[in-house]
């Protein structure tokens, strides 16, 4: 492929022979991206997997052949792009595809379509309300300036506002600094979207329902909250964070799914001369006077470190892994109190055919169909899916589900048959907690109710599929072992972020063991398919050991 | 009087845009669909068409065909036996590069060669009393670009016999019940193929190519889409890379076939006894070293330009359409002095870098070597550091891959 950089990395430059000096818990992305760099580093570096295939929760997997289904996760933004590069991901086949289009059906037959041209897009707002016309350009200028002054926060571990050595008081003093620097504007519309409800912020831009509808899609992905809840603002502005070249808050399909990208990272890894092992599930991690000095498996197996990161989440870390009674009272409460309470589910399709939208039909030369190149957004309204979030309040799955949904062949053929497709839906709200009924009896009823959904916005869908799988929160966690199902590895909710992501005080990827350190999407800055998490608890490592 | 090729009626059905420029007379589309990336992808993914009929044809025939094209084109035409085609270049008699195109060899006494400007005369001045005609029979055909990794895939399904197509190598074949011809050539730096078609049947076939081409995910793309490409594939483009010697006002206009990054081509001029214009310059240039430039890719540096921009405020721009002017290359940050112009620039979106086309100093050219471009950031001139890199800047195996 290409050879951009004059001096690539050797692969395997060490023997394992000697054994590891750290072992990663866990080959999800960010248990890949850790161990990257720190076999980047020099570290030799064992990645333990127990699943037959790397990826955690993004993995692409061929269920009916020809077909490939991204089981969990579908699409890429949030991953931060210095990693593409200090990982040199593109040299192992890291290749974004443009999704070249929204579209967001309005509930009445009519429909929002943008693309990649902003003069466009404007011109079909204005289809709906003039008012919202130039209110567009406002809103994205507005909302890229908060995501412009939370960046740095984003890509930085959080200071330890509880430490006192100078190195915590310097990254304090930072912090400050920063903060002090934003614009006043700016600064209240970080504390809105952070505080505050996606339906607050979105009325102060536009009026009509559908814009606003459409808007407030990313403000509920994930969490236990509707777009009227405080709380989804911060939902909304953690999704504009991610972005696809340069294009905040744009998303990639990934060649191959999600699991196409952790396939990358996993040769990535190899290539700076990580090793991973399949198989291989860690039930105990091995401590000594306080010390982690390895790990053992389910099969028995001791395998030793002076290092040992968890990529797993936050109470697999803390509760499972290693013996709650040798940490800290409050950390484990802390982290009995996290909440994941999971609320996503996934449909997925195998299709005969493209879908049929009325408003938009093909034309006979097979044109007309420019609706399908990204996100089919079912959720209409604001109040839709405010209506939407009420079942699970109540330990019920929505009647008319809230569904994300990508026909993902479309923008990459290889995954399906020529002609076929394969359609990707996220669903919610399908709590893992059901009340009066269990997901073993509801899995089937929830791909129904998801599929007549679809079948409303487009008529004969059901006539096109060629099989469902359905994934409801239990097989979430069943399967990637995410707490209660939950995809962030932890709700994004304010009282779980930065500072206090995963627990007050342990912020900073150490944990009270010395040389047990965590990594996951359950620690600063949070979920999605993002890497930082992997990214910054090596910097931690590698600090440390430099250090000792 | 502006023009139209034999697909437009067809193609134009599918622009949903309504932007077209003009190339050689010929209207041609810029993109479409509202995302040119997105038929940049189909080329780099799947598979694409691009109408390049507006290419001049000329159809090169006779005895001394070869003869006489041996004594005109840089590169060697004695090497491309019948089947197979060449990319070429020709010269002024001081060794300058004039302009380019592809031979295509049909067999001893008989070529076709597409060139992007017209060329009739000045090849027709310089036949002498060699037995060889040259017939301008542009309009007498069609060419579709198919690019991209399913490109083969489409095209094996309509005309079997071009799956044992070689890198270089052309057929003549059947799609549909027209007569074709099919060569693994292309702008795009992918696996890739022109058919080239009977005008009169250009519509039949584009319909057969279009129907067979879409469970594949085959989009129609745009020349915003082209440049994008070219580019990553590191092949130059007339009046964007060079200028027509013969044409030009001075020297620092003109680029040699070295200079240029073709100097593969000049293989065994010092031994041969093939006489051809400029050969006896283009010797002089290598022997004495007065070759003045080497092109090479630059590959910016991604944490200098992101840094750049958010020291100054904005967010750092990833911007895959080419910028239309050309940049200098200094040899140190600030105060620098001039050693080079970056002649093609834009972010590419599969190598995940901003990537260019270049021109330096020789003693700049070794690859990785650090030079500075300017930048203009608010109002101001400043520079990002970049390093130079071998060409093609992408460069997929499908390529050039044995069939």
């Amino acid at each position: 492929m290409s050879d951009l950089d004059p001096d690539p990395p050797s692969s395997s430059r060490r023997s394992t022979t000697g054994g590891y000096d750290a072992i990663v818990v866990g080959g999800g992305h960010n248990g890949l991206v850790h161990a990257g760099y720190l076999a980047k580093a020099g570290l030799r570096t064992l990645v333990l997997e127990q699943r037959h295939l790397v990826g955690g929760a993004a993995i692409t997997e061929e269920l009916v052949p020809g077909f490939s289904f991204t089981t969990f996760s579908y699409a890429l933004s949030l991953l931060r792009p210095e990693i593409i590069h200090e990982l040199d991901l593109v040299r192992h086949g890291f290749l974004p595809l443009m999704m070249p289009s929204s579209f967001h059906p309005t509930g009445d037959g009519d429909y929002l379509l943008l693309g990649d041209d902003h003069a466009q897009n404007v011109a079909e707002i204005r289809r709906h309300s003039r008012h919202d016309a130039d209110a567009y350009a406002r809103y994205h200028h507005d909302l890229d300036r908060v995501v412009q002054a939370v960046q740095p926060l984003f890509d930085n571990p959080p200071p330890d506002v509880f430490g006192h050595d100078p190195d915590d008081q310097a990254d304090v003093r930072w912090l400050l600094g920063h903060l002090g620097g934003v614009d006043r504007r700016v600064m209240h519309d970080v504390v809105r979207l952070l505080t505050g409800s996606a339906a607050d912020w979105l009325e102060d831009y536009f009026e009509h329902e559908a814009v606003k509808g459409f808007h407030a899609s990313s403000s509920i992905i994930g969490s236990q909250v509707g777009p009227m809840s405080p709380g989804s603002g911060l939902v909304l502005l953690f999704h504009k964070m991610g972005q696809h070249d340069g294009h905040l808050g744009s998303w990639a399909f990934h060649k191959g799914g999600n699991g196409g990208f952790t396939q990358v990272l996993a040769r990535a890894a190899e290539a700076h001369g990580a090793e991973i092992r399949l198989g291989a599930r860690v039930s105990t991690v091995l401590t000594d006077g306080g010390r982690a000095v390895g790990v053992a498996l389910e099969d028995g197996t001791e395998l030793r470190a002076p290092v040992v990161v968890s990529a797993l989440d936050a109470r697999r870390t803390f509760l499972d892994l290693v013996d709650p009674r040798e940490l800290p009272g409050d950390l484990v409460d802390s982290v009995r109190r996290t909440k994941y309470r999971g609320v996503s589910a996934k449909v997925n399709f195998a299709l005969d055919g493209l879908p049929l939208f009325p408003a938009l039909p093909p034309r006979a030369d097979g044109g007309g169909v420019d609706h399908f190149g990204g996100f089919l957004n079912i959720g209409p309204t604001i109040e839709y899916v405010e209506r939407a979030f009420d079942a699970a309040k109540y330990g019920w799955y929505s009647e008319r589900p809230f569904i994300d949904a990508a026909i993902q062949s479309v923008v990459d053929p290889d995954m399906a048959p020529p002609g076929k497709h394969v359609m990707s839906c996220f669903v919610q709200y399908a709590p893992y907690h059901l009340r009066g009924s269990d997901w073993e009896t509801e899995r089937e009823p929830l791909g129904d109710t998801t599929q007549a959904v679809l079948e409303s916005h487009f008529p004969g869908f059901s006539n096109l599929v060629l099989h469902r799988e359905v994934v409801t929160p239990v097989d979430i966690e069943r399967t990637t072992g995410l707490t209660e199902g939950n995809i962030f590895a932890g709700e994004l909710l304010a009282p779980q972020m930065y500072f206090f992501r995963p627990a007050p005080g342990w912020s900073q990827y150490r944990t009270p063991i010395h040389g047990y350190y965590q990594c996951g999407s359950g620690t600063h800055p949070g979920g999605c398919v993002i890497g930082s998490p992997g990214k910054l608890a090596s910097q931690r490592v590698l600090k440390d050991l430099r250090h000792s | 009087m502006i023009r139209t090729t034999p697909f437009h009626p067809r193609l134009s059905e599918l622009n949903t845009q309504g932007l077209y420029t003009h190339w050689q007379g010929y209207l041609s589309a810029l993109r479409y669909t509202h995302a040119p990336k997105h038929e940049y992808f189909a080329v780099r993914n799947a598979v694409g068409v691009f109408d390049t009929s507006p290419l001049f044809k000329y159809r090169i025939s006779g005895p001394d065909a070869e003869r006489f094209l041996a004594g005109v084109l840089t590169r060697d035409v004695r090497t491309c036996r019948p089947g197979r085609a060449q990319y070429t270049l020709w010269c002024d008699d001081r060794g300058y590069v004039m302009e380019d195109g592809v031979l295509v060899r049909h067999s001893a006494t008989d070529f076709t060669l597409t060139a992007a400007r017209p060329t009739l005369g000045w090849f027709s001045d310089l036949t002498g009393r060699l037995r060889v005609g040259i017939q301008d029979v542009s309009d007498e055909f069609a060419m579709l670009a198919m690019q991209g990794p399913r490109s083969g895939m489409v095209l094996a399904g309509l005309a079997p016999e071009t799956a044992s197509l070689a890198y270089f190598e052309h057929v003549p074949a059947k799609i549909g019940s027209h007569g074709v011809t099919v060569s693994r050539t292309g702008f795009t730096g992918d696996l890739g193929y022109e058919v080239s078609i009977d005008a009169d049947h250009a519509l039949d076939v584009l319909d057969e190519i279009l129907d067979a081409g879409r469970p594949h995910g085959l989009r129609p793309f745009g020349e915003e889409a082209l440049m994008m490409l070219r580019i990553e594939a590191g092949l130059p483009l007339v009046d964007v890379e060079w200028h027509n010697s013969r044409l030009a006002f001075t020297d620092a206009q003109r680029v040699t076939p070295t200079e240029l990054g073709m100097g593969w081509m000049l293989r065994g001029l010092h031994t041969d006894d093939r006489p051809f214009l400029g050969r006896d310059a283009l010797r002089r240039e290598l022997t004495a070293g007065t070759t003045r430039w080497a092109s090479v890719g630059i590959v910016v540096d991604w944490e200098d330009w992101d840094r750049l921009h958010r020291d100054a405020g904005v967010l750092p721009a990833k911007d895959e359409h080419p910028l239309p002017y050309e940049s200098l290359l200094y040899d140190a940050p600030a105060g620098g002095t001039s050693i080079g112009y970056v002649t093609s620039f834009l972010y590419s979106p599969v190598l995940q870098r901003h990537v260019g086309l270049a021109r330096v100093r020789p003693d700049h050219a070794a690859p990785g070597s650090t030079v500075n471009l300017e930048l203009a950031l608010h109002h101001q001139n400043t520079t990002v550091t970049a390093r130079t890199a071998r060409l093609p800047l992408f460069d997929p195996a499908r390529r050039t891959a044995r069939p």
